[in-house]
């Protein structure tokens, strides 16, 4: 069976425009794809539209079916019930996914409690077990601060525990780590990797940077202005790109990784 | 235009040879910090500590490390824009004054910038034939006439349609936009471009086209770069010297082959080896 099954879905503007074109997709469960593509090629509108949250005036048309549930045209009660349980998603920027005036042990402890019924100690005691598990250093301390009083990296740490709290089948992660200095996007991407091995969670994973996407996912569908032109095996996409677009992405991205290779005069 | 030209040329003509750290006489580069600190009011630690480095005519300089490393600060005083609560900023091998007026006009010709966010650092209610022509206005080297040509100009090095003059900007995408920004900057044939991470915020076909252009004014405009960047390939692709900042301290400088194929300090190490690879 299949956890996310995307056919055909199209995304127009309230004037019209098509923002993605007939893009048809699955992920089965435990199961990694990438959403790979550059700005306005739709990747991120197709990540909205798993889980009902397009923007305003904008329609999606075709099947989006999540753990059995269709997405398209659901009614908000619905979506709310599959919304966190069945996928939850990490968006770029932490500091505009979590409330800046909440701390954070607090915006942590809300879809504890409505999920998992907890109260009290067993609430807070969940709250830091839930910091724990991405790694943060003094949970105690991160649960009592405000977005932003803590770094970037701890931040995008936070939103990924708020994703896991309600321990979803899919994890959609669109750019998680391109707001992040490079090793803390290591040990973030380290961090993603395991916790979902872990739970054999299902990830959905969205970047523009191929070499991110390679580091986590296994299958990968390339989009270009709405439309899937090259999907696949992600190794066999960077080492063999067969469309056009995809060889000048894989091209780009080689020529600016060949300038690291310097070799030292010394 | 005072300054004697042979100077210039005496710190260019040792190019191959390694630059001694920056001491109390240094070879007037054409920018230099010497002991630089920044410490803000009632701030615990300083946000620059003791930086010396040089910027020697054709010899780009990348300055890296991480968010809150001080990068951007250093741009800022050598820019001007922020002055060291000790130690020098030298420009020219003069001591750097914003109340010299005759040599603030001298440092505004020679350095120019170009900042991160193309969507930011364009006026949006201004054509851009009148953002690129800024400089030449405010420099008073052009009336609005004698100005439009060197910005058809400026506007066709960096490879926009003579149209665009005509334009706004949000008709532009983010690549041309920063491509505008390049041709303001370069409007007035400065010597040094000081960038922000000029690339940054652009998709990775795109990056390559402006790097590839900022690597063509370096050699045909003979353009001297000080770049921002966290961004390890985009500076191995541009610059001849590299400087890694950690916590507003320089723990390591050198050529950038040098520093990037044999980094001495472990936070460099780890820098690099934090870059994500392409499967082989």
């Amino acid at each position: 069976m299949t956890l996310l099954d995307i056919r055909d879905l199209t995304i127009r503007t309230a004037d019209g425009r098509v923002l993605v074109d007939r893009l048809s997709l699955t992920v089965s469960p435990g199961e990694r794809l990438g959403l790979i593509g550059e700005s306005g090629s739709g990747k991120s509108l197709t990540t909205l539209a798993v889980l009902g949250l397009l923007p305003e005036g904008m329609t999606a048309t075709g099947s989006v079916e999540l753990a059995g549930t269709q997405i398209v045209e659901a009614s908000e009660k619905q979506l709310n019930g599959v919304r966190g349980r069945d996928a939850a998603i990490v968006f770029q920027e932490p500091l505009t996914a979590l409330d800046p005036l909440m701390r954070v042990g607090r915006q942590l402890a809300e879809p504890l409690r409505r999920r998992r019924g907890l109260r009290g100690t067993e609430l807070k005691r969940a709250v830091t077990q839930a910091l724990e598990q991405v790694r943060l250093p003094e949970p105690g301390r991160i649960a009592r601060a405000f977005p932003h009083q803590i770094s970037g990296g701890q931040r995008q740490r936070a939103a990924l525990a708020l994703a896991l709290a309600c321990e979803p089948k899919l994890l959609i992660a669109d750019e998680p780590t391109t707001a992040l200095d490079v090793s803390v996007q290591a040990e973030m991407l380290d961090l993603v990797d395991t916790l979902v091995r872990e739970r054999e969670m299902a990830v959905l994973f969205v970047s523009h940077d191929l070499a991110v996407v390679a580091r986590i996912t296994d299958r990968a569908v390339v989009m270009k202005d709405g439309r899937a032109v090259e999907r696949g095996d992600v190794r066999e996409i960077v080492r063999h790109p067969r469309q056009e677009y995809t060889k000048a992405l894989v091209g780009s991205a080689r020529r600016l990784e060949s300038a690291l290779d310097v070799r030292s005069a010394r | 235009m005072t300054r004697d030209e042979s100077e210039d040329r005496a710190t260019a003509a040792a190019p191959g040879t390694p630059t001694p750290e920056v001491a109390a006489a240094p070879p007037t580069p054409l920018l230099a910090l010497g002991s630089t600190s920044l410490q803000y009011r009632g701030s615990a630690a300083p946000v620059v500590q003791d930086v010396s480095l040089a910027v020697e005519p054709g010899r780009s300089l990348a300055l890296v490390g991480e968010s809150g490393a001080g990068k951007t600060t250093l741009l800022r005083l050598l820019l001007g824009l922020t002055r060291p609560t000790s130690g020098t900023v030298r420009f020219d091998g003069d001591v750097l004054d914003p109340r010299d007026r005759g040599q603030m006009r001298r440092f505004r010709r020679t350095v120019q910038c170009v900042f991160q966010d193309p969507y930011s650092s364009l006026d949006p209610r201004r054509r851009v034939g009148g953002i690129v022509a800024e400089p030449l206005r405010s420099l008073g080297l052009d009336t609005r006439r004698t100005a439009a040509p060197k910005v058809a100009e400026a506007l066709e090095r960096v490879g926009l349609p003579a149209d665009a003059a005509e334009r706004y900007p949000h008709e532009f995408s983010g690549g041309q936009r920063q491509r505008i920004a390049i041709a303001r900057a370069t409007v007035c044939h400065p010597k040094v471009l000081l960038a922000d991470e000029p690339v940054s915020a652009l998709d990775v076909t795109t990056r390559v086209k402006v790097v590839d252009l900022l690597a063509e004014l370096k050699h045909e405009q003979g353009l001297t770069l000080v770049m921002v960047s966290h961004d390890l390939s985009v500076v191995a692709s541009l610059c001849e010297r590299t400087a890694v900042l950690e916590r507003g301290r320089v723990v390591e400088q050198g050529d950038t082959a040098q520093v990037l194929g044999d980094p001495a300090h472990p936070y460099t190490r780890r820098l690099i080896d934090s870059v994500p690879r392409l499967p082989a």
